[in-house]
């Protein structure tokens, strides 16, 4: 008998029982729904805080110092030496201070990011001007009250024209010398709210210190490297690797693609575990099913079928009773995990390998669990199958 | 002339506990092509085996059995099995259809096995539903269909492979007697066109129907010979 009459018959078997069929194939729909939408929402998450963390530049090393207990320290001069030294390796440069101090313009409080950089940070963040100039050089030499401020302040604050008004960070009042493009969307909080003034200046308004410097490495395939040159020579000075820190954005993310991975690799071990009962499901079913059929069986036998027809025939019914559960399972498991994306506003479409898996798997399951009943049927004596009642 | 079974003293042996039952004692018999054989006996007389044997459902436990001169006493499952589907056709008692298969699907299930082309199978089982005259209930399915219809279904579908014998096992044991009455017309019909059948019945009337009677007691044949002497002596 061939395969399609196999198939044939077994969809006719499925048909003409709906409860049944249904209730078989409820373990492997459950199974396979709960596979896809777990790979699907954990692939939509990972890629979301991937592109966060990407967001925030992958060539940049961010270093820190806590030189606190440690014999020696550095600072910016040494730092700008390392940086100067190694230019084939770094293009630009940045100390970066977090300034604390209330933001006000007019009597107004803003929540304003405020934020002490080099000249180069521009090139770090990908900054464009929209007027204006950035911070210089002579700015951070001299300590001068100016300041660069985001999109959101010049348009909600200074209706687009900020350039030579002041805005007083700390109690400071500092000059707006530049306007940057957008890069979000203005809105207030976003990463078009802030203000961006000299390092030295902002170690003063703050009343603080440089809490990390930034290195702008030129290849990012390179950055290992990178990370090993600034390492060398902190360790150098500190005979230690206590008192400083190197953050590589990539290896982060990998680090962080690694760990949602193996939860997604848990997670569906778990689902899988429902597959699994839902293979018994379907063989306990194919088993009460050989029973009721062992007459029929009988008269196929009787008929000529040898062992492998019948074999092939309860194989294939059991193969596509768990395929179609699959394929219910699929669409379920899909619709729920769009649904369930666009609800949390991350991008959980099914990939076609999670797809392509769960319908393979459920196949294979199904033909698992269906060989044990199969052959229970193929070896049966026609004698005892043509006579049972 | 080779006849067309050839059982040469066959025994099948049971052992239900410490006892031993003969369900065939020793039975040789030959059956030639044409022939009309009747296989009477009562219940547990050994013609169920003997029937079982000669229809490659069961092998014998020692003797020689020759279906169209080849040796078919020592198959396995699926030799059999091919030997059923090549040169044998049944008729059952309860006519033993698929339900949820429609006439023709259930006419053409030999011929599935047989491993022949989709149209070839439909042909061939659209002759044979003719030829039992059924031609009109073919997308029917056994539950909308007499007894009578049922067995002639069955009976339509033993003739589809075109095999040597027919083995007809208490063909109208569920039927009714007129019904009973066309299914022996029609059984004496296909041997008047060179059809062998084998008929295993315990009902003296309807063996009395064959050409030839054999009478089987306690797993021996006790009588072989026309039908006419055969219960005359009684």
């Amino acid at each position: 008998m061939g395969f399609y009459q196999a198939f044939k018959l077994a969809l006719k078997s499925l048909a003409g029982n709906k409860m049944r069929a249904f209730l078989t194939m409820l373990g492997i729909i459950i199974g396979v729904a709960a596979v896809i939408i777990l790979v699907s929402l954990m692939q939509g998450l990972t890629g979301e805080v991937t592109s966060i963390f990407s967001d925030l530049g992958t060539e940049v090393l961010t270093v820190t110092v806590q030189s606190r207990g440690a014999t020696r320290t550095v600072d910016d001069k040494d730092l700008y030496e390392l940086y100067e030294a190694n230019g084939e390796i770094f293009s630009a440069f940045s100390p970066n201070v977090t300034v604390s101090g209330t933001v006000k313009y007019a009597n107004t409080e803003y929540s304003s990011t405020v934020k002490g950089v080099s000249e180069e940070y521009m090139e770090i963040e990908d900054y464009e001007l929209e007027s204006g100039r950035f911070i210089s050089y002579a700015d951070i030499e001299y300590y001068q009250k100016v300041c660069v401020v985001g999109s959101y302040l010049n348009k909600e604050v200074y209706n687009g024209s900020a350039i030579g008004k002041y805005i007083k960070v700390g109690g400071n009042k500092l000059t707006i010398v530049g306007v940057l493009k957008e890069t979000d969307d203005s809105s207030e909080k976003s990463g078009d709210d802030l203000i961006l003034l000299p390092y030295s200046t902002a170690c003063k308004v703050g009343k603080t210190q440089i809490s990390s410097y930034s290195f702008f490495v030129r290849d990012t395939k390179k950055i290992t490297y990178a990370e090993d040159v600034i390492g060398d020579y902190l360790y150098g000075i500190f005979k230690s690797d206590d008192y400083y820190m190197i953050i590589n954005m990539q290896s982060l993310i990998d680090q962080m693609d690694e760990m949602m991975n193996t939860m997604t690799m848990v997670l569906v071990g778990i689902a899988g575990i429902s597959l699994l009962v839902g293979g018994i499901g379907i063989m306990n079913i194919m088993l009460v099913s050989v029973t009721e059929r062992t007459r029929e069986i009988g008269i196929r036998k009787s008929l000529g079928a040898r062992r492998r027809d019948i074999m092939r025939q309860f194989v294939i019914e059991a193969g596509t009773t768990s395929a179609v559960g699959g394929i219910i399972g699929i669409l379920l498991g899909a619709a729920v995990s769009i649904l369930l994306g666009n609800l949390i506003g991350i991008d959980a479409t099914p990939t076609l390998l999670a797809v392509a898996l769960s319908a393979g798997v459920s196949i294979f399951i199904g033909v698992l669990f269906g060989y044990l009943p199969a052959s229970k049927a193929a070896k049966l004596n026609p004698i005892d199958a043509l006579r049972y009642e | 002339m080779t006849p067309i079974i050839d059982l040469r003293d066959i025994y099948k042996i049971y052992y239900m506990g410490e006892n031993e039952v003969r369900a065939a004692d020793g039975v040789s018999l030959k059956i030639y092509k044409g022939e009309f054989v009747a296989i009477v006996g009562q219940s547990g007389s050994g013609k169920s085996t003997l029937m079982n044997i000669i229809g490659c459902l069961d092998v014998p436990t020692m003797g020689e059995y020759y279906l169209n001169g080849e040796d078919v006493s020592e198959l396995d499952d699926d030799e059999q099995a091919y030997i059923r589907n090549k040169t044998l056709g049944f008729i059952f008692q309860q006519y033993n259809l698929i339900a949820k298969l429609n006439v023709l699907e259930n006419v053409e299930l030999s011929l599935l096995y047989a491993g022949l082309s989709k149209n070839k199978r439909t042909e061939l089982a659209k002759h044979a539903l003719e030829r039992v005259g059924l031609s009109d209930k073919l997308k029917n399915y056994p539950n909308q269909l007499s007894g009578g219809q049922q067995q002639r279904v069955s009976i339509a579908r033993a003739l589809a492979g075109n095999p040597s014998i027919i083995l007809a096992d208490e063909p109208t044991g569920a039927l009714d007697s007129k019904t009973s009455r066309e299914v022996l017309d029609f059984l004496k019909k296909l041997n008047d066109e060179g059809n062998t059948i084998v008929l295993i019945t315990h009902d003296q009337s309807i063996a009395a129907e064959a050409k030839r009677v054999v009478r089987i007691r306690d797993g021996k044949i006790i009588y072989d010979g026309d039908a006419a002497s055969a219960f005359e002596k009684r």
